[in-house]
């Protein structure tokens, strides 16, 4: 594969985007562990984060994408912290991480 | 670009080792090294402060965060691990295959179109685009760490006695 110009940089960070996002969609439909369910959360977040940066280098305003990342970088990491004590919340009141052990509203 | 290459195959071997890992300590610990392979591949994109944000952030807050929930819940037995171990494998074998099927097809069969070029912008400094043009993302950061900071507060807090103690 040719890579000298900065659309093919953008199409093969881009795979690499869409593989690392595949990653995180996968963990989070297929496990039944919360605190992976928030890895699969984490990747899926980091593979946007470099897109933006990415989009940003290619399309020469890095500075701009380089400030929307700092901002979805704020986000993530608070949305981790609140679901790590919601995730503790959980263990607390059923005593374990299981997924489907989660049922008490159940009808 | 070869050392771009080179970084983005570590990253994503890093999130498969992530996923697929048993242990959630070595998940969490994958995680921290996907988020410093992220920040090399930032500094390399001019993307500087940013990639501090991440290696600060996410290789360091967020593994901690990560740790202390896991050393505070309770962790599966061995046991348990033995008699999860087969259905285990049988729910993940199949994200490699995905993984490196969808990179052959993507990499091999996939036109590359052409990526527009915007026009450019006046030399701006990222502090200038931060404080200047984007200040309402500040706000919003501000109220959702705010908000962020609340809930932990209250999801972690001690239930109170009786006594209001």
């Amino acid at each position: 594969m040719m890579v000298n110009d900065s659309s093919t940089l953008f199409w093969v960070f881009g795979i690499f985007v869409v593989l690392v996002a595949v990653c995180g969609f996968y963990c989070i439909i297929v496990t039944r562990n919360f605190i992976r369910t928030l890895i699969g959360v984490e990747l899926l977040t980091k593979a946007v984060t470099l897109l933006i940066v990415v989009c940003g280098y290619v399309s020469g305003r890095a500075v701009i994408s380089q400030s929307l990342a700092i901002t979805v970088i704020v986000v993530e990491d608070v949305i981790i912290a609140v679901a790590a004590g919601i995730v503790f919340g959980i263990f607390k009141n059923i005593g374990s991480l299981n997924v489907t052990k989660m049922r008490n509203l159940k009808g | 670009m070869n050392i771009d290459l080179l970084l983005l195959t570590i990253l994503l071997a890093c999130s498969l080792w992530a996923v697929l890992t048993r242990s959630l300590l070595m998940s969490a610990i994958a995680l921290a090294s996907v988020s410093i392979i992220l920040t090399l591949l930032m500094f390399r994109l001019d993307a500087p402060i940013a990639a501090v944000f991440e290696l600060s952030v996410c290789a360091g807050l967020i593994t901690v965060i990560f740790v202390s929930t896991i050393s505070l819940t309770k962790p599966i037995t061995r046991v348990e691990l033995k008699q999860q171990t087969k259905a285990r494998i049988k729910r993940y074998w199949y994200l490699p295959v995905i993984v490196f099927a969808l990179a052959g097809l993507l990499g091999f069969f996939m036109v590359f179109p052409e990526v527009p070029s915007l026009a450019a912008l006046p030399d701006l400094d990222v502090k200038d685009v931060l404080w200047k043009l984007r200040q309402t993302d500040i706000l919003g950061q501000i109220v959702i760490i705010l908000a962020g900071v609340f809930g932990v507060v209250v999801l972690l807090k001690e239930k109170m006695n009786h006594d209001g103690e």
